[in-house]
C-alpha cells in the first residue's frame, strides 16, 4: 500500500478516524459515568503513552530497561515546577518541556547501553529509577517545601479556559496520546524505526551498513523517557490529581514493562491492548470477587491471584507467543480473512461450473 | 583520633557484614547462572516465598523449628521441579531476554503465591540470635557489632565452602561446570541435563531460604524483601555473574561503600543515598570492567 500523508496508508487514515470517531463521539455520548473516565479511560491513556515509551527502548531497540516510572516521576515533578515558577509558559508549554527535561535523564542513564545490554543495562536503568525518586524525595526545592510529602497538582488551564471536569481531563489526555502516537507510528515506520530495528536485530550488521550505535541508542533513550515523562506528567496531572513520589515507584516500572510484554514487543497497538489489559483485568477480577462470591473472597486475596494470574501469562506468552497480544489479535484477523477469501473462491469455483 | 578511627572501622565492619547478606542472595543468582546461563529474575522472589513459607509453617501449624526450615527447603524443591519442567524446558531454545522475561513472570506468580497462601502482614521472626552488639567484643574492642551480622557472615562462608567443595570435588559439581560450559555437549556425553537443572535450581531455592531468614529476622519477613534482594544485582556485576568467590566479594564491597557513603556522604545531601548508591557503582563497574571482578569474559560487549 503506498502512503498518502508522510509514512500513512489509507488504511491507517480509516483507522485514525474510526478510533477518533469512537473517541470523540461515541464514548463521550454513551459514557456518562465519572467513574469511567477518572478510573479507567484517563489512566489507560496515560499508561498506553507511557508504554509506548517502554515499546521505543524496549520493543523496537531492543534494549532492555527497567525505569519508565522514574522517567514519569522526572515529568511530572518537572511539570509542577514549571506550572509553579514558569506560568508563562502555559499547560502544552510545560508539557513539552518536562518531557525534554525527562529526556535529558533519559539520555544521561541510556549511556551505558553503549557498553552492555540485557540484564546488565537493566541494573543501570535501575539506577535511574532509584536515583530519581530519591533526588525529588530529599531536595525539598522540587516539592515547593511542602512538608506534608504529597502535593496537590495545579488546574490544568489551557488557553485560559480551565480542564477540571473528567470528561475535559479525558479529552486533554486524548489529544496529547493522539498526537503522540501517531509521531511514534510515523517513526517506528520511516528511517528511526528502521535504524531502531536494524539495531534491535543485530547490532553489528546495523553498524557495518552504516548505522550509527551511538545516535541511534541515545535517540532511543532520549524519546522512550520523552514519552514517559510527558505520560508521568498527565498521570499525575489528569489521573492522581496529586504528586508524590512513592506513586512511580519499582512497581509502577514493572507494571509498564508488563504492559509492554504482554501487550506486544515492537507494536504500537500492543501498547495501547497491554495497557488495558493490565488496567482491566484487576476491575473484572474485583467485578467476579464481589459478584459471584459476594465478598467472601479478601481483597489482598484477590489482588494476590491477579499477580500470580500477570506472572502466570508472563510465562505463557514467552513460551507460545512471544510477541504478545497484539500478535494474537493479528493472527485472528488474519485467520478470519483466510476464510473469507477461500469461502469467497468457494463460491466463485461454484458459479462457474 | 582514634575515636574517629574506630568509629570509620565500625562502619566498615558493619558494612562488609551487612554485605555477607547481599552475598547470600547473589549466591542464588550464580548457582543458576552457572550452570544455565540463564538470569533468574525472581531469586528475589525466591527468598520471600520461601522464608515466608518458613514462617507459615512455624507460625501457623506450630511447626517446629528444625522440621519447618526441612518442610520450606521442601517446598522450594518443588519450586525447582515446577520451574524446571513449566518454564525452563519449553524455553530450552529461546533467546537469554526470552528467559529473563519468562523469570520476571515467575517471581510475580511466587509473590502473589506467597501472598495469597500466608497474608501480607509483616511476621516476625526469631532466630533466636539477637540482632544487637555482642557485649564481648564491645568491651574488648570497643566495636560495636551485632550478633546477627556475625552469625550471617559464618552461614555465608559456612555456605561458600560447602558450595566450592561441591563443585570442585564432587562428581555432580564436575557435571555441573561441563553444563554451564556448553549445554549441548554436555548432555550428549550423556550428563542428564534435567537432573543437573533441578539439582540446581532446588540448592538455589535453599540458598535463598537461608538469605530469607537472615534478611527477615532484621527486618521482618514482609514484601520489601523482594526490594531488597534488587541489591543483589549490582553485587553481581562487581563481582562477576558466574563466580561464588564474587558474590561474596561483591556483596563485601557494596555492603562497606553504601554504609561508608551513607555515614560520610550521606549527610550532605540529606541522607538515603544507599537506596541507589550501589547502582550508580556498578554503572561505573559496567563500564571500566562489564565482566566484573572475578566473570569470566563471556559478556558480548556491544
Amino acid at each position: 500500500m503506498k502512503p498518502i500523508f508522510m509514512t500513512y496508508t489509507k488504511k491507517d487514515l480509516i483507522n485514525l478516524a474510526v478510533c477518533m470517531v469512537l473517541s470523540v463521539l461515541v464514548i463521550p455520548t454513551f459514557i456518562t459515568t465519572e467513574y469511567w473516565y477518572t478510573s479507567i479511560l484517563i489512566p489507560w491513556l496515560c499508561l498506553a503513552l507511557a508504554t509506548i515509551g517502554q515499546q521505543i527502548v524496549m520493543g523496537y531497540t531492543g534494549q532492555l530497561a527497567l525505569g519508565a516510572a522514574g522517567f514519569m516521576a522526572a515529568g511530572a515533578f518537572a511539570m509542577f515546577n514549571l506550572i509553579l515558577r514558569v506560568p508563562d509558559l502555559g499547560f502544552v508549554g510545560s508539557l513539552i518541556v518536562s518531557g525534554l527535561i525527562a529526556a535529558a535523564f533519559g539520555i544521561l542513564f541510556g549511556l551505558p547501553s553503549l557498553k552492555v545490554r540485557g540484564i546488565y543495562l537493566m541494573v543501570a536503568t535501575l539506577a535511574s529509577q532509584f536515583f530519581i525518586i530519591w533526588m525529588i524525595d530529599k531536595f525539598g526545592w522540587f516539592k515547593n517545601y511542602d512538608s506534608s510529602g504529597i502535593i496537590t497538582a495545579q488546574d490544568i488551564v489551557i488557553l485560559g479556559k480551565p480542564f477540571t471536569t473528567p470528561l475535559a481531563m479525558y479529552f486533554v489526555c486524548l489529544a496529547v496520546t493522539t498526537v503522540l502516537t501517531l509521531l511514534a507510528m510515523n517513526m517506528a515506520r520511516g528511517s528511526t524505526g528502521r535504524n531502531w530495528m536494524a539495531v534491535r536485530d543485530m547490532d553489528i550488521a546495523a553498524e557495518s551498513m552504516g548505522v550509527s550505535l551511538l545516535k541511534t541508542k541515545v535517540q532511543a533513550f532520549a524519546i522512550s523517557a520523552f514519552y514517559c515523562g510527558v505520560a508521568g506528567a498527565l498521570f499525575a496531572f489528569c489521573y492522581l490529581k496529586s504528586l508524590e513520589p512513592v506513586a512511580f515507584d519499582i512497581k509502577l516500572s514493572f507494571k509498564i514493562l508488563f504492559m509492554c510484554i504482554l501487550g506486544g514487543l515492537g507494536t504500537i497497538n500492543g501498547a495501547f491492548i497491554g495497557a488495558a489489559f493490565i488496567l482491566l483485568f484487576p476491575v473484572f477480577l474485583n467485578a467476579v470477587g464481589n459478584n459471584v462470591f459476594h465478598g467472601a473472597i479478601d481483597a489482598t486475596i484477590i489482588s494476590s491471584i491477579e499477580q500470580v494470574i500477570f506472572g502466570g501469562l508472563m510465562i505463557i506468552f514467552m513460551i507460545y507467543e512471544p510477541l504478545g497480544m497484539a500478535k494474537l489479535w493479528e493472527n485472528i484477523k488474519q485467520k478470519w480473512k483466510t476464510k473469507i477469501s477461500s469461502t469467497n473462491l468457494k463460491s466463485s469455483l461454484s458459479k462457474k461450473t | 583520633m582514634v575515636d574517629e578511627l574506630l568509629f570509620f572501622m565500625e562502619v566498615v565492619v558493619g558494612g562488609l557484614l551487612a554485605g555477607t547478606m547481599y552475598s547470600l542472595v547473589a549466591l542464588g543468582f550464580v548457582l543458576i547462572f552457572k550452570a544455565s546461563a540463564t538470569f533468574n529474575f525472581s531469586q528475589g522472589a525466591m527468598v520471600f516465598f520461601s522464608v515466608l513459607a518458613f514462617c507459615g509453617f512455624m507460625q501457623d501449624f506450630n511447626i517446629p523449628f528444625v522440621l519447618a526450615f526441612i518442610l520450606a527447603a521442601l517446598l522450594m524443591v518443588v519450586v525447582g521441579l515446577c520451574t524446571e519442567r513449566f518454564v525452563l524446558r519449553p524455553l530450552m531454545n529461546a533467546s537469554e531476554d526470552t528467559v529473563l522475561m519468562a523469570t520476571i513472570g515467575l517471581g510475580y506468580v511466587l509473590e502473589g503465591l506467597a501472598q495469597a497462601a500466608w497474608g501480607v502482614e509483616v511476621r516476625r521472626l526469631d532466630l533466636g540470635i539477637g540482632d544487637f552488639p555482642v557485649p564481648w567484643i564491645a568491651d574488648n574492642l570497643k566495636l560495636f557489632i551485632s550478633a546477627l551480622d556475625i552469625f550471617a557472615g559464618l552461614v555465608a562462608a559456612l555456605m561458600i565452602i560447602g558450595l566450592f567443595l561441591l563443585f570442585k570435588y564432587t562428581k555432580i559439581g564436575l557435571g555441573l561446570r561441563a553444563v554451564a560450559d556448553d549445554a549441548g555437549a554436555a548432555s550428549s556425553i550423556g550428563i542428564p541435563l534435567k537432573h543437573i537443572m533441578l539439582l540446581v535450581w532446588s540448592a538455589a531455592g535453599v540458598v535463598a531460604l537461608v538469605a530469607g531468614c537472615m534478611w527477615g529476622a532484621r527486618a521482618g519477613v514482609q514484601f520489601a524483601l523482594v526490594d531488597l534482594a534488587l541489591k543483589a544485582l549490582p553485587v553481581l556485576i562487581i563481582g562477576g555473574f558466574s563466580s561464588i568467590p564474587g558474590a561474596i566479594i561483591g556483596g563485601l564491597i557494596i555492603g562497606a561503600t553504601e554504609k561508608v557513603l551513607e555515614v560520610y556522604i550521606g549527610p550532605f545531601f540529606g541522607g538515603a543515598i544507599e537506596g541507589w548508591a550501589p547502582y550508580v557503582l556498578a554503572i561505573f563497574f559496567l563500564l571500566y570492567r562489564p565482566e566484573g571482578l572475578f566473570g569470566e569474559k563471556i559478556i558480548r560487549r556491544v
